[in-house]
């Protein structure tokens, strides 16, 4: 571990005005400080956010909710509003991490933890996303965890969050605060950036802007599933994982939406394959249908060609589940 | 005046069931459970002294090549640092168990990827580890070099003494009625104890004192003082708690080493911690194997061969290889048997005992083979293996000294309910669920180590036990407190331990699940003395002697012993040493297993929904450390069958894996519906107590009843663990 200056800030002022020459947010800390302690993240400056007035969770004039940033992973996953009318979210939160970490993790930290690639997390490896140009020693290598969407001969790897899968399947947004205290909120699809030739930048956000909050609209269907497929019964991470959002009327799926988890390097999501579905009547061939048009441009590797079958049935599976009676 | 037993004949007497206190085999707690909750017992690197100084290894990042120089220089200036030390006394290796001389040293040369090279002491831990970061290593990398066993370029051994040939297989397979020739593959494992390896050394003038974790400690003590090159006489181990080892801390590993130049180098004591990613790395991993099995049987399904060829690997200069084929020459009967072993050279992390060594592996791989053998010749997998049990060792041709498998499987069978299963494979489904059973024998030799034990009955009537023992979290504590109580007559409370101190008599140490009888045989031997000496005192003989509850009952005299004591303490040593038993028979525990799985028709995900072990080990000294010991086991066997597996990277052989966020091991979730039945035995030929060993019992073959009831519950046969979802998908029924 790299030595570094500590700094706890008062307000998100001050936290956005010291958080710059290589300084870091530290919120709950479970990810951050395994990377530092491994030298992946070599922070000069940790500024601590834990005391801003972040936390809450309030009902928003749109009929959504306004998810502060320090918000607990336990709390979110236990709010009543969340329960009833995101359950998707609720069911993302808890099929992740551990009771311990939940209680500790926050809401923007989540969005912010780094892939788990193997790779990443050895200084000894060569690896683009810990340092530029180095090489990406994944490919080629040991990939079970890695990505088969988005990726790019630079980096292969997965964002490794269940809560930001649901919360992409929901249409929500990012509040972000800026060093001269401007606030702008950005979709979630457009927050993350795909690897490309520098899959060390990660997402929109620049150096020392804060996240204060996420935004959710109301929900856009009642019908709400997450199924998280993993190695062993609780926790793992996700070798893929579905966020179903789906509305129906006259027997017909109205909206659909869908976010898919291990297999993009951000909460994936594929506008043709809820375009295909939507206004149609649900059916096995339909479902099938639509499971290979997802798949239709995945890039794999040795080790995570599997994810292609397994994401096509838990595809099927879910729709099955979103859709029927 | 010690009693020194031989074990050169059967023990008839059984005196543990003659004696009066009853606390034998009842599931008292441990008596230092309290301590270890409450965050009390103080494990190896709770004993940092005041003034101590903090090491962390370093490692070098090639699988091959030579180490030219180490930047000390740049290191030693940086806040804290006390020293750099690459010294080529550290080791290369850790020791195998029961080695007793120094493991390959040497760090110029470098022979696997995260071999442990330097270490970089500072005033504090951060500081020694921010150090040992920033050290620059200067590394050739050899092109040469194998990493993978499967490289053609690997050399291979097949020793001879590892091969062993009867009649003729190969006739036997033509002949057969029903026949498998299939090959198996397990891969390679990581002890993954909780407490990783640590060692805290201080010298006194010559004399070092080394708080350290390890299984074997007067191993241990001559490890560490050959790797020194100093006298054993000179060095003390102590080791009173140990966060598990499962073969792991059987040999002294390189912190130990380390720390111990250190703390010489510097005149204070070091504390070296190993992290967990260099436990994944610089210690023991279990080779992985590839298996071949070969099975002929007639048309009843009676065994007429069994081949059992395997493929395991090593560093070059290593002499340890996993005796994959243990249990197969007396498990099932059998006129034709073939057994082969081949080691391929690689450069990969040193191979070594990791949880019940041979039999965790091998019987998995044969018992996944009876079950196709159940399948194809249409006889149930239960009906099968009762058919085929021997009535002695059909390999040595001698008798079993107790062979309780029939009754394992009977039992089993009845209370899991395994009529109920289904003969025909996918054919019970429960919603998303194709739920399936499967079952397997389970078998583990038993071993009998020399040891020691000092038993001192003071004057006011409390028994102290007296051995360099370790307690690994087995229960050692627990089981030789009521060996002496119930010998000497004493409630558990009046009985105190004192264990992992390499000052106190030499004993058997932990591994080979052979701890609690040789052990606990010396300290029986050392109880037998002080009962002499009370006869004596009171005149009678032993056969009339009844010692409970404190007091001596003799005729119409109960005294207490206090009174007969008189202040003055009894001092009983112990000593036992294996002997003509161990040729004499056959000794083995043996057990079944009986599982329950869903597994998920979407996904392929398995997920243990019931499982149960039937054991039976001789004597049960504590009903409830020993059921604990064989739920670990089934455990682990859970994780090979679904979920453990270190990934090496073929091209540099290093591990990918190195921490147990990824290095999967059952969760909670992942272990619920075990149960365990111990069943009633005693076996005189094992030893005075009739106890035989169980730690590693409930692993030995656990997986296969776990990969067997996917096959009952799909179909599919996973003949490569483990059997991940990925294996179990390609086989599924296309989603309806
Ligand atoms: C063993 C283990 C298993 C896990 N399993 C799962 C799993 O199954 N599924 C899953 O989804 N997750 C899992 N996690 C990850 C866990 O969810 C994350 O570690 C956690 O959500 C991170 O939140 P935190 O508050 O602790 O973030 P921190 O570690 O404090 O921060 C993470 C990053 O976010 C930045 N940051 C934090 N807050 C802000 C903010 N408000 N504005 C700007 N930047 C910010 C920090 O600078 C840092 O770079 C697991 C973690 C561990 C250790
Ligand atoms: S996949 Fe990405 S994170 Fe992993 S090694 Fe390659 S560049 Fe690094």
């Amino acid at each position: 571990m790299i030595p570094f200056d500590y700094q706890r800030a008062a307000s998100a002022a001050e936290a956005t005005g010291l958080a710059r020459d290589g300084a870091t947010f530290i919120a709950g800390g479970t990810n951050l400080l395994d990377l530092m302690k491994l030298e992946v993240m070599a922070p000069s400056r940790l500024v601590d956010i834990n005391r801003l007035d972040l936390g809450g969770i309030e009902d928003t004039t749109g009929g959504g909710l306004r998810i502060g940033a320090l918000v607990r992973n336990s709390d979110l996953a236990g709010d009543p509003r969340v329960r009833s009318s995101y359950p998707v979210l609720a069911r993302a939160l808890l099929a992740g991490a551990s009771g311990q970490l939940r209680n500790k993790a926050t809401t923007g930290g989540n969005l912010l933890q780094r892939t788990r690639c193997y790779y990443f997390y050895d200084t000894a490896m060569p690896c683009n996303k810990r340092e530029p140009g180095s090489g990406c020693q994944a490919i080629g290598g040991a990939t079970r965890l890695h990505a088969i969407f988005g990726t790019s001969d630079h980096c292969i790897a997965t964002h490794p969050s269940d809560m930001a899968v649901a919360m992409r399947a929901l249409d929500a947004s990012i509040e972000i605060e800026d060093s001269a205290g401007n606030r702008r909120s950005v979709a979630i699809s457009e927050f993350y950036r795909l690897p490309g030739t520098t899959p060390h930048i990660e997402t929109v956000l620049k150096p020392g802007e804060l996240i204060t909050a996420v935004l959710l609209p109301p929900p856009g269907g009642t019908r709400q599933a997450y199924r998280k497929v993993r190695d062993r019964a609780s926790y793992a991470f996700a070798l893929v994982s579905v966020a179903g959002v789906v509305e129906m009327a006259d027997g017909r799926m109205k909206r659909v939406a869908l976010a898919f988890g291990g297999v993009g390097p951000q909460p994936w999501r594929n506008a043709e394959v809820e375009a295909l579905l939507e206004g149609k009547a649900p059916s096995a061939e339909l479902f099938e249908q639509a499971a290979g048009l997802l798949v239709a441009k995945a890039r794999t590797q040795a080790g995570n060609a599997f994810k292609v079958p397994l994401l096509q049935r838990v595809l099927s599976a879910t729709l099955n589940e979103l859709t029927k009676g | 005046m010690a009693l020194h037993l031989k074990m050169d004949e059967r023990d008839d007497c059984d005196r543990l069931d003659a004696m009066a206190q009853k606390i034998i085999g009842t599931p008292i707690d441990r008596p230092e459970g309290a301590l270890k909750v409450a965050g009390r017992a103080r494990y190896a690197l709770d004993m940092l002294p005041a003034g101590a100084c903090h090491g962390v290894l370093v490692r070098a990042t090639v699988a091959k090549g030579k180490l030219s120089s180490v930047d000390k220089d740049a290191v030693m200036a940086l806040p804290g640092v006390r020293a750099v030390i690459a010294d080529e006394r550290l080791l290369r290796n850790p020791a195998q168990g029961m080695a007793g001389e120094a493991p390959v040293q040497g760090v110029s040369d470098v022979a696997y990827f995260g071999q442990l090279v330097a270490l970089v002491v500072a005033d504090s831990f951060e500081q020694a580890r921010h150090g040992a970061q920033r050290l620059k290593l200067t590394l050739s990398s050899d092109p040469d070099v194998v990493v993978r066993p499967d490289d053609p370029a690997a050399d291979l051994e097949s020793p001879d003494d590892q091969k062993s040939e009867m009649g003729d297989l190969g006739r036997a397979m033509v002949d057969a009625a029903f026949s498998i020739d299939e090959t198996y593959t397990t891969p390679p494992h990581a002890s993954a104890a909780m407490e990783p390896h640590a060692s805290i050394a201080e010298w006194s003038g010559e004399k070092l004192t080394l708080h350290g974790s390890y299984q074997m400690l007067p191993f241990n003590r001559s490890e560490l003082a050959d790797a020194l090159g100093i006298d054993e006489g000179n060095v003390r181990i102590l080791a009173p708690y140990v966060g598990g080892g499962f073969g792991s801390k059987l040999g002294i590993s390189q912190e130990a080493v380390a720390a111990a130049i250190a703390a010489k180098e510097l005149g204070v004591p070091v504390a070296v911690a190993m992290s967990r990613q260099q436990v994944f790395e610089g210690i023991m991993r279990r080779s992985e194997t590839r298996q071949r099995i070969r099975l002929a049987a007639g048309e009843d399904g009676v065994l007429t061969g069994i081949g059992h060829e395997a493929w395991v690997s090593n560093l070059p200069d290593e002499t340890f290889a996993e005796p994959v084929t243990q249990a197969t020459p007396f498990l099932y009967q059998g006129a034709h048997r073939l057994i082969g072993q081949h080691i391929a050279r690689v450069h990969r992390t040193c191979a070594g005992s990791v949880r019940a060594p041979g039999e965790a592996v091998g019987l998995t791989a044969l018992e996944i083979a009876m079950d196709e053998l159940a399948e194809i010749s249409g006889i149930d997998p239960l009906e099968l293996r009762l058919r085929n049990i021997p009535d002695k060792d059909p390999t040595e041709g001698i008798p079993f000294s107790s062979n309780k498998l029939s009754e394992a499987l009977k039992v089993g069978a009845e209370k899991f309910g395994w009529s109920e299963r289904s003969g025909t494979p996918g054919t019970r489904r429960e919603g998303e669920w194709l739920v399936g059973m499967g079952m397997a024998s389970a078998a583990r030799v038993n071993m009998l180590i020399e040891s020691k034990a000092r038993v001192t009955l003071t004057g006011d009537g409390v028994a102290r036990i007296e051995s360099d023992m370790t307690d690994i979290g087995t229960g050692t504590y627990a089981v030789l407190s009521q060996i002496a109580g119930e010998m000497l007559g004493l409630p558990i409370d009046h009985v105190d331990v004192h264990l992992g101190d390499t000052d106190l008599p030499r004993g058997s140490g932990s591994g080979g699940s052979f701890g609690a009888a040789s052990n606990g045989t010396a300290v029986f031997l050392a109880c037998e003395d002080i009962r002499n000496q009370l006869c004596e005192k009171l005149g009678c003989d032993p056969e009339s002697l009844t010692l409970k509850d404190g007091h001596a009952i003799s005729g119409n005299q109960r005294l207490p012993f206090s009174e007969i004591l008189q202040g003055t303490d009894l001092v009983g040593e112990g000593h036992v040493e294996p002997g003509k038993t161990e040729e004499a028979v056959r000794q083995a525990t043996f057990g079944s297993y009986f599982a329950e799985v869903g597994v998920n028709a979407v996904t392929g995900e398995t997920r243990l929904r019931r499982m149960l072990g039937v054991f039976s080990a001789g004597r049960i000294l504590n009903e409830k450390t020993a059921r604990s010991q064989c739920l670990g086991g089934m455990t682990f066997g859970i994780g090979m069958a679904l979920l453990e597996e270190l990934i090496h990277d073929d091209r540099d052989g290093h591990i990918v894996n190195r921490d147990l966020a990824e290095y999967h091991l059952p969760v909670n979730a992942d272990v619920s519906g075990l149960e365990v039945v111990l069943l009633d035995e005693r076996d005189g030929w094992a030893n005075p107590l009739h106890a035989k060993g169980i730690g590693e019992l409930g692993i030995c073959g656990a997986a296969a009843s776990i990969v067997n009831a996917i096959h009952n519950a799909t179909g599919v046969r996973v003949r490569d663990l483990p059997a991940t979802l990925d294996k179990v998908l390609e086989g599924l029924p296309p989603l309806s």
